[in-house]
């Protein structure tokens, strides 16, 4: 199963029926995929005329108590951000596709992870967060797309899927779940009074700054929850690593070939795969800090998620940094030759 | 024994408004609660609020509602319909939302025969930020963004937004109204109600534009605002139906 696919499988098994989107390389496909299978689900796909269209369509299909998604890719996303601000402040449950590609700007078309500032630190205006997932695998899509629309409903919170176009057009084996029959209970939905006495309303709007502040307080709050529960990870020859990768996503699966290398060559190299990227893994990772040597952080990116690694390790142990950008994907060489070279103390690029 | 003949519509909370002296959206707010309580629809009616003076128009309706950002309320209702095709769904939008930023949301939500209605209040101003210009001032018109009068050279000309969605095979009702006296708003009356009822049978999509005062932002005072609405804006913005698909030829 090709991954676009794979993610629209998995969100009509999660019981999505309203897709809204827009085409943008190299999302397209998924959006392709949608047009042909949500009229077999008697749902609905809508091709918006922007982005910026389509993410207030899914807050409209949201708010009225729907499972909803939107996907795009990157300058999309940047569009995107002013309704993912209005969602985040409603407290609507949606889930956000991003198959991210080189920016900035109009950039490329390949893939990259130069997203990761605008998926993790919020990306639009004012405090808050999407929960984002990061799946390195045609199986993880499926997985977590699934697993997305649970966390959105469960939090009333966006949940972003970060991928890139390596995995959208990647082709693996994948086993779907089974098709979700729980009905999440929505009785904030804006969806007609029906007997109800108190209108429901649909809003991000607290004119008075004390209720606003403590709207934020509340949300705060939230994400401390979040934060606490839904840490995900993956940990692989963590025990006796002298040097410890942090990569995410394809760069994941590049990395884990280069320290097999690296390990038949006798070399304590071991990885800490954040999937959650928001909340990150921060308590996994200072943990190690106690362990191991050092950390090397691996992006397609100037060097984003090295910022939350650096603040994790909180200066207990040198964070080195390697990344490529543009759409170039890293060889298992290149990343092999990097590994050693910060192992074998010949420094790298990053630490201070 | 007494008869009551004239009390607060079911669908309109008790509550008093922010609106200035002289504005037109309490009238046009009533009118549309008036309308939902007559058509008995109040139960699976869905209102979208704009970004604009009407922002709050959900702590004055008395039924479920969403704030929008500015410009997407055509979206949201979009939004909203798909997931409830049965329920009443209804945009109430100002110049400004509708006819500058959210220009692209309103022409598409027609063009695809979207099955809601828009109110839109054509005062041809901006009102909450306080007085500049919109894409439906008239040319002279001076505003804060356009002291020196709206020059068509640097401005160009005001958007007449229901002629605009008239070309569109999706829009089926399209009717320009004014509330300025008592024979206007049962003809507004008339129309909303026509534009609800379309969309209760399932038909395209609808809009009423109701032309409106805003004594503040024009500086000036109720009465007179009144008599710049007619000798100004009707000639400009005509009164009647723009567009009937579901009339008999």
């Amino acid at each position: 199963m090709k991954g676009n696919e794979a993610i629209g499988e998995a969100a009509i098994a999660a019981g999505c029926r309203y897709y809204f989107g827009y085409p943008i390389t190299p999302q397209t496909e998924l959006a392709e995929y949608m047009a042909k299978r949500m009229p077999e689900v008697a749902g609905v796909f809508l091709q918006a005329e922007s982005e910026i269209a389509a993410i207030n369509m899914v807050y409209g299909a949201a708010g009225a108590g729907a499972r909803t998604m939107t996907s795009s890719s990157s300058p999309g996303i940047s569009l995107k951000q002013e309704g993912v601000s209005y969602i985040a402040g409603a407290e609507l449950p949606c889930v956000i596709v991003n198959i991210v590609r080189g920016g900035p700007g109009l950039g490329s078309i390949q893939p990259s992870q130069a997203d990761y500032f605008q998926a993790t630190k919020g990306g639009g205006h004012g405090d808050y967060r999407n929960i984002v997932l990061a799946p390195n695998s045609v199986q993880e899509l499926v997985d977590y797309t699934y697993l997305a629309f649970d966390l959105a409903d469960q939090y009333r919170n966006p949940v972003m899927i970060l991928g890139d176009g390596a995995l959208g057009q990647m082709m693996e084996p994948a086993v779907l779940p089974e098709t979700n029959q729980q009905v999440t209970d929505k009785p904030w939905a804006a969806c007609g009074l029906k007997g109800r006495r108190k209108p429901n309303i649909i809003n991000s709007l607290y004119l008075d700054p004390n209720r606003l502040e403590q709207h934020n307080l509340h949300l705060q709050h939230k994400y401390q929850l979040i934060e606490q529960s839904e840490v995900r990870y993956e940990e692989y020859h963590t025990e006796d690593a002298e040097l410890i990768i942090i990569a995410y996503g394809i760069t994941s699966r590049i990395a884990r070939t280069a320290i097999e290398k690296a390990r038949n060559a006798g070399r304590r190299i071991g990885m800490l795969r954040p999937i959650t990227l928001w909340p990150f893994p921060s308590r996994a990772i200072r943990e190690l800090a106690q362990k191991t040597k050092a950390f090397l952080a691996l992006e397609l990116s100037a060097g984003q998620m090295v910022e939350d690694v650096k603040l994790a390790v909180n200066g207990a142990r040198p964070v080195y940094f390697y990344g490529r950008m543009g759409g170039v994907i890293p060889s298992t060489q290149e990343l092999y030759e990097q590994m050693i070279q910060v192992i074998s103390g010949e420094g790298g690029k990053g630490d201070d | 024994m007494t008869e009551k003949l004239f009390t607060r519509p079911k669908s309109l909370l008790d509550v008093p408004t922010h609106y200035c002296p002289g504005c037109y959206h309490g009238i046009i707010h009533r009118l549309i609660a008036e309308i939902i309580d007559e058509l008995h629809v109040q139960d699976y009616t869905i209102g979208i609020a704009p970004v604009g003076c009407s922002v709050l128009a959900y702590d004055y309706f008395n039924f479920d509602m969403f704030g929008a950002a500015h410009g997407r309320a055509p979206a949201v209702a979009t939004g909203v319909k798909r997931v409830h095709p049965d329920a009443l769904v209804f945009t109430y939008q100002g110049d400004g939302d509708l006819a500058a930023i959210g220009c692209a949301e309103i022409v598409h939500a027609a063009a695809r025969a979207e099955k809601f209605t828009t109110i839109f209040i054509n005062n041809a101003i901006y009102g909450m930020t306080g007085g500049q210009m919109a894409p439906t001032t008239l040319l002279s018109q001076r505003t804060n963004t356009s002291p020196y009068g709206r020059n068509s050279e640097a401005c160009g000309h005001p958007i007449r937004m229901s002629e605009m969605l008239a070309t569109l095979e999706g829009s089926i009702y399209l009717a320009r109204v004014s509330v300025h006296d008592a024979i206007h708003m049962t003809k507004a009356k008339r129309c909303i109600r026509k534009a609800f009822e379309l969309q209760l049978q399932g038909k395209g999509f609808s809009m009423i534009e109701v032309l409106a005062t805003c004594p503040t932002n024009w500086g000036m005072r109720p009465l007179q605002a009144v008599e710049w609405l007619k000798s100004e804006m009707i000639p400009y913005y005509p009164l009647g139906i723009i567009k009937d698909s579901t009339e008999v030829k």
